[in-house]
């Protein structure tokens, strides 16, 4: 059935765009990036796709010609990282605002400044609210596997939204990993025939799209914009059984690491988790009933679910690979915490700050949060609400 | 060429009851350009007078597919249109000719718009940019562009005591144009209609990327009174302070010499923004800007192979 493959991240997210076969990509370099729009540049010269691929002079323009061919009736998609993310931005929230089915591979890396290429997820953090979907993934195969679904997450009649991809930058992008890819008719036939509502090319039924909407109509067209954020989670979970059923591969909003009879537990996204579960192997061994909960979706928020996971712990810490600058702690950490604040007696809650600009994080580094942990658990008590973890104090 | 009575046969595709100020230029440019066009056209624009005076929600003046993304990207929109196009076209999705026209305005176009501008026109996509040059940022409240003529009072170029309105001359973004060696570039009034219709015909039938710098006059910008639009087009066009002229696959063309070059006093004073510049203390400023447009008009004429 499905083929077993070594591939880097960046590999894997082009070969399955290769798949996906979009009508139009636009895309910009940037690193940890670059390596997808030169594989695929590479298939376009080789006569793999039908792809009409436009050599953006920059990441304003990717996701602008991306915003106008998706309005024009095309499958589009696009690429980026960090800076690239940034200079987007403006457009970003217009895509999500004009509803468009856009899938974007984001590879991780710091956002300047200062400068650094390296892994850190601030740059889609920083874009967690722009009304995007937001699938992050541990590894070269989850990468893929969340780039073949997000086209069907995105078009959805009931969702219409942007999603974002994400994988960390050099961990992910540009480690070669054994994973399984699918067949390409496999792929066409699970992501379906796109058919566009209202598109600009149906110059018959000419209709106006980005208009300016003022007080009487924004409110409202916003509140849909919400309540499509809301149905994309049942979607989300939709897809991934029919994926499951295809490739023995299950995807959630989040994945349960021993979580089940956890006293102690992290939460944790991307690489980190590979990390994260070496550490519950070596703990569960001594017999410390350690945890890990890894998100996947983290637009939309799954914060019931998160809530019912790890009502029963004790302590639980949130392990963020940026900092928000808001002075409480990182953009996982609040989210996490408020979706805990309606559980009665829930569990402790602390913040790691870790891994920025790429700092490297051990197993030893998350078996010193576990440690803290246990001493919580203990104590009831939270001396350090907040730790930089793995930083020259 | 078109006949007034063949146009008048087409149907117009931008309807009254827009928001634009009574005489406003840039409606009667959108009915213009929009004639000239023998296919469907698919309309980008960039945000500015144009797009927030012709869409407010639920209402639409364009009769042509139209999309409107942001200030700087109308170009970038249209090449992303268009290659969703291309490639439907190609995979046999789609089967009919169009034609593809981008607006900005000159703050969209000459300033903030202007690296996705370059881009676009670099790859060569198959679509036509109109700026519509009204010579500053009018829906923000006539704010000083790259395009606005020196000596213009604008509510950041402000005549006072030490000044005497903005300090620069125009950017010259034809010339610029036609530096990115595309198939067409041309300016355009719409006073001297049957000249700007046929080159947006002539530019809509060229393969690949065509610009066209079309003056407009602004009544709020300008301070004028609303029924003199036409008239200061048409006389910005006979001061030659904006020659009508083309530029095909690099060949410089005049496409009108008007009879008598009159002096760039005579568009000047009829605008409120210029005013000042008729104060005793100005009159060495005044004297410089006819002597730039002559020797801007020189130049022109000896690339166009016309005689001094
Ligand atoms: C990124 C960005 N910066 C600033 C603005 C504010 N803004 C909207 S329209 C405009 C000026 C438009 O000027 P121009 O392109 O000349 O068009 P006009 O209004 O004169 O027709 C400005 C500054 C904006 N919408 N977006
Ligand atoms: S301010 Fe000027 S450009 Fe804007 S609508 Fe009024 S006349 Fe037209
Ligand atoms: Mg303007």
């Amino acid at each position: 059935m499905s083929i077993r493959v070594g591939k880097t991240g960046n590999e894997a997210v082009a070969e399955a765009m290769r798949q996906i076969n979009p009508d139009v990509v636009a895309a910009y370099p940037i690193t940890p990036q670059t390596e997808i729009v030169q594989i695929f540049s590479s298939f376009v010269a080789n006569g793999k796709v039908d792809t009409e691929f436009v050599t953006v002079e920059s990441e304003h323009s990717a996701m602008s010609a991306t915003v106008g061919a998706a309005s024009a009736g095309a499958r589009s998609m696009t690429a980026t990282s960090a800076n690239g993310l940034a200079f987007m931005w403006e457009i970003v929230y217009i895509a999500a605002g004009m509803r468009l089915p856009i899938v974007m591979p984001v590879v991780n890396r710091a956002l300047s400044g200062p400068l650094n290429i390296h892994c850190d997820h601030s740059d889609t953090m920083g874009a967690r609210d722009s009304g995007w979907i937001q699938l992050f993934s541990e590894n070269a195969q989850e990468a893929y596997d969340n780039a073949v679904q997000a086209p069907r997450i995105a078009e959805n009649p009931d969702v219409k939204l942007p999603v974002m991809v994400t994988m960390d930058g050099f961990i992910i992008s540009h480690a070669m990993e054994v994973m399984e890819i699918l067949e390409d008719e496999k792929v066409r036939e699970f992501i379906g025939k796109y058919v566009p509502e209202n598109p600009l090319l149906d110059v018959d039924n000419p209709v106006t799209l980005g208009p300016v909407d003022l007080q009487d109509w924004n409110f409202e067209h916003k509140r849909q914009q919400a309540e499509a954020m809301r149905n994309a989670k049942p979607v989300i979970l939709d897809v991934a059984s029919e994926y499951a059923k295809l490739t023995g591969r299950k995807y959630g909003l989040f994945e349960e690491y021993k979580l089940d009879d956890a006293d102690i537990a992290i939460v944790v996204l991307g690489s980190t988790a590979g990390t994260a579960k070496v550490a519950v192997n070596a703990l569960r061994a001594k017999g410390v009933r350690a945890g890990m909960l890894k998100m996947r979706v983290f637009r939309p928020f799954p914060a019931e679910e998160i809530a019912d996971a790890l009502k029963h712990v004790k302590a639980v810490a949130v392990m963020d690979r940026s900092d928000s600058f808001n002075a409480v702690g990182g953009p996982v950490f609040v989210d996490v915490r408020s979706a805990l604040y309606d559980v009665d007696n829930g569990p402790k809650i602390v913040n790691y700050i870790y891994g920025i600009g790429g700092r490297d994080v051990t197993p030893d580094h998350v078996k010193t949060v576990y440690a803290d942990l246990a001493k919580i658990a203990e104590t009831g008590q939270v001396e350090n609400p907040l730790t930089y973890l793995g930083i020259r104090e | 060429m078109a006949t007034l009575k063949e146009l008048s046969n087409k149907e117009i595709l931008i309807s009254s009851g827009h928001r634009a100020c009574a005489g406003c230029g840039f409606p009667i440019i959108i009915k213009q350009a929009l004639l000239a066009a023998e296919n469907p056209v698919v309309v980008a624009c960039a945000t500015g007078c144009m797009e927030v005076c012709t869409t407010i929600y639920p209402y639409t003046a364009w009769k042509v597919p139209f999309i409107h993304n942001a200030f700087e990207n109308s170009a970038s929109t249209l090449s992303g249109v268009e290659a969703a196009y291309k490639s439907l076209s190609r995979q046999g999705k789609l089967d009919k000719k169009i034609d593809f026209i981008a607006f900005g305005g000159d703050g969209g176009t000459y300033d903030i718009g202007f690296q996705a501008l370059s881009g676009a026109m670099e790859r060569g996509h198959n679509m036509l940019y109109i700026c519509y040059d009204n010579q500053a940022y009018m829906n923000t409240g006539i704010q000083r562009s790259s395009a606005t003529p020196r000596g213009a009072n604008t509510t950041t170029s402000p005549a006072g005591t030490e000044s005497y309105g903005k300090k620069q001359y125009r950017k010259d973004l034809s010339a610029v144009m036609v530096a990115h060696e595309i198939p067409y570039v041309a300016q355009a009034s719409p006073s001297n209609w049957n000249d700007l219709v046929t080159k947006v015909k002539k530019a809509l039938a060229v393969e690949g990327p065509a610009f066209m710098n079309i003056i407009q006059p602004c009544v709020l910008g300008w301070k004028y009174p609303s029924d003199q639009s036409i008239e200061l087009a048409k006389l910005a066009v006979d001061t030659c302070f904006w020659p009508l002229y083309e530029v095909e696959e690099g060949e410089y063309k005049l496409t009108y010499r008007p009879k008598e070059k009159k002096p760039v006093e005579d568009w000047l004073k009829r605008q409120g923004r210029f005013r000042h510049l008729f104060k005793p203390e100005n009159a060495e400023i005044l004297k410089e800007i006819q002597e730039d447009i002559d020797t801007r008009w020189a130049r022109l004429l000896a690339k166009c192979g016309e005689e001094a």
